[in-house]
């Protein structure tokens, strides 16, 4: 293995999935290196989750090649098992058992020695403050505690990879920034992490996406690169009658989307038209408008752009 | 190896945790066995008494009267109803009030004064009227059992009615009856009691085993660690094993102390044989939980396989009665050797050697089981 290839943690080749007819994921290349989070952003059924899947061997790809920490997937998907670790998007861990005996039975199945586990878990619910929990039931615990419970038991062996199925979607917005921070702890130590997602706040964290639709890559990098490149300007309106500007805007050309934020219209005006500012002001449906500014843009923009009716 | 083992014991611990806290299996663990046991042990029972019968007496003399009594005494019927016609005994008979009627004709006297049951003299046997019935029996025939019970009445020795002792006639063959001298059915119920609970318990637990961990969604980060099938497998079977055998302890023990079955003296055998059978039934259950989809198709499996291993095993009807093929498919469940195998330990004091067939067969059944429910057990979503 060259130097180099050892900074990339998963590299997939032309991976296609098919569900009878169905093509959950459509034809896609991955290449995630080391030492970042990687995040898949997308609406619900676009295929991260399949595709996550059959990064850690769940799921056999109906075509395409999966390298994941040089082993080859599904081949070797048993030994890549004690390397990775795997947060479901539902929660898994037993609910008829206590923190304490969750973590001791994962700890136990990863072939932990008695001594090394015992200090292992004490350091995880630390970390994780369940040590107040330790003799809970899962299933009586909150989201959020669960959610910890949850990435203490994928990190319990120390994996170099962590996957991270729409890890946040049951849990309050607090219990979701510090879940972030804690991610950012994991990144620090070493660990790789691969993230899927719907919520653009978290996808903005990530030091690099993939926005997904339909099975496929539609973009990928930097979220700021990303917005960078997105190929079209934002502009916001204020004023009245934003629902009659947006009907009016939606279909005019050069205009790529129109979305309102509360006394605000977000116009996607697309990088062809060179003084943004100034097309939209010279149309009479913004006569009315109190201010018409060029923003920054945001990754919903991106996503906007690249998917759907926006995509170029 | 070693983290073979303790991959094992891990599933094995977590068993028995989620085991401990499930209430409701864990009192069927006891209860199935314990009111089974009484409920079968008095209730089954093959030596058939007080069959209610209706008396149509013609005849209406002091001699039978008599003979009714003395019918009375065998304590195989008893009569419920007295009737004036045979059209109201059939009556009787097909709406169920009695299962036999008995007919005593209006010349009763006569064929009783020349019946050779009552042993008057001995008249040549060519003679047409000697060789008439003093009596009739009209019989409910559809239960084989109930008209079996009648029809050994048919040539009961009525010489007490001429207040003689019953000649005792030379038997053309001698019987000596073994392991069960007095015919109490509890002897042959209680033994295999065993295997028709242990059929049920073992495997409706483990048929929802693997299903379980699909339905509560435990299954997608169970199949993402490392543990193989097998080890999930054995891991999970092991408490079974243990409530396998206390099921055991308890059906044998309180079946010694309330029907006094004996335990015989094979403890050792019997120790092998029960631990056989209950690994294959296991096994069995595990195989239908990886074919289950959910946890209500496991139970209805479980009755698939419960119902022939009452019926079919010779548990409940002798298996050499059963027709060829019947047979055959009997083999297939453990149930049957086993009811082979614990009534020859118990009751005949059989040894292990003498029943190395059904014991082979229960070995090969049990790996066979544990292979077939590793392999078709993935560790695939797809």
């Amino acid at each position: 293995m060259s130097g180099d290839a050892a900074d990339i943690v998963v590299r997939a080749q032309g991976l296609v999935k098919k569900f009878k007819d169905f093509r959950a994921v459509d034809g896609l290349d991955l290449t995630i290196e080391r030492g970042m989070i990687y995040g898949f952003l997308g609406p619900n059924g676009c295929g991260k989750t399949t595709a996550m899947r059959m990064l850690t061997g769940l799921l056999t790809p109906t075509e395409g090649t999966v390298e994941v920490l040089g082993l080859s997937v599904p081949k070797d998907a048993e030994t890549l098992k004690y390397k990775i670790g795997y947060m479901t998007q539902a929660f898994s861990l037993y609910g008829d058992l206590t923190v304490l005996e969750n973590l001791d039975f994962m700890a136990t199945i990863y072939g932990m020695p008695a001594k090394q586990r015992k200090k292992r878990i004490g350091e995880v619910m630390e970390r994780y403050s369940l040590t107040d929990l330790k003799n809970r039931f899962a299933g009586k615990m909150s989201g959020g505690q669960r959610q910890r419970l949850a990435l203490a038991t994928a990190v319990l062996h120390e994996p170099q990879l962590l996957f991270l199925d729409e890890p946040t979607s049951a849990v309050d917005p607090e219990s979701r920034r510090h879940f972030w921070e804690q991610l950012f702890d994991l990144v620090e130590g070493g660990t790789s992490i691969v993230v899927t997602t719907h919520f653009m706040d978290e996808a903005e964290r990530c030091h690099k996406i993939a926005i997904m639709e339909a099975g496929q890559k539609r973009a990928d990098g930097a979220p700021k690169d990303l917005m960078a490149a997105m190929g079209a300007n934002v502009v916001e309106i204020e004023g009245p009658n934003l629902r009659d500007i947006r009907r009016h805007l939606l279909g005019t050309d050069g205009i790529m989307a129109a979305a309102q934020l509360g006394a605000r219209l977000r116009v996607l005006v697309k990088d062809e038209v060179p003084d943004p500012e100034g097309f939209l002001k010279a149309k009479p449906e913004t006569d009315g408008a109190t201010l018409i500014e060029k923003v920054r843009p945001n990754l919903e923009d991106v996503f906007v752009t690249a998917t759907g009716e926006g995509r170029q | 190896m070693m983290r073979s083992l303790t991959r094992i014991s891990a599933v094995f611990f977590k068993e028995l945790a989620q085991l401990r806290r499930d209430r409701m299996t864990f009192g069927m663990v006891i209860m199935i066995p314990l009111i089974q046991l009484i409920l079968f042990g008095y209730a089954i029972n093959t030596n058939v008494r007080d069959i209610p019968v209706a008396v149509v007496d013609q005849s209406q003399t002091a001699l039978s009267r008599i003979l009714i009594q003395i019918v009375e005494a065998t304590t195989v019927v008893k009569v419920t109803e007295r009737l004036t016609s045979v059209q109201e005994a059939e009556e009787a008979i097909r709406s169920a009030r009695v299962r036999a009627a008995f007919i005593l004709p209006d010349d009763l006297s006569q064929r009783i004064v020349r019946s050779p049951s009552v042993g008057l003299e001995t008249p040549p046997s060519t003679d047409q009227e000697t060789s008439r019935p003093v009596a009739q029996w009209i019989v409910d025939g559809s239960d084989t059992m109930i008209a079996g019970a009648i029809k050994s009445l048919r040539s009961m020795p009525l010489s007490e009615l001429n207040r003689q002792p019953p000649n005792r006639s030379t038997a053309t063959f001698e019987v000596a009856l073994f392991f069960n001298p007095e015919q109490r059915t509890a002897i042959n119920i209680v033994p295999g009691l065993v295997g028709i609970i242990l059929t049920m318990t073992m495997i409706m637990f483990t048929s929802a085993a693997i299903v379980r961990e699909r339905e509560r969604g435990n299954m997608e980060m169970l199949i993402n660690t490392p543990v193989r099938p097998m080890e999930l497998m054995i891991g999970k079977i092991i408490p079974y094993i243990f409530i396998g055998l206390l099921q055991t302890v308890i059906i044998l023990g309180l079946g010694h102390l309330l029907f006094n079955v004996p335990f015989g003296d094979r403890t050792l055998d019997l120790f092998i044989g029960t631990l056989l059978f209950i690994g294959a039934s296991l096994s069995l259950g595990l195989v239908m939980s990886t074919i289950a989809k959910s946890q209500l198709q496991a139970t209805q499996m479980t009755v698939f396989v419960l119902l022939p291993s009452i019926l079919l095993s010779g548990f409940m009807f002798p298996y050499e009665g059963m027709p060829l093929i019947a047979q055959y498919i009997a083999e297939i469940f453990p149930a049957t050797h086993f009811m082979r195998m614990i009534r020859g330990f118990v009751l005949r004091d059989a040894t292990i050697l003498d029943l190395h067939r059904d014991v082979l067969w229960m070995c090969g059944f049990f790996v066979l089981g544990m292979f077939v429910a590793a392999l078709r057990f993935k560790k695939k979503l797809d």
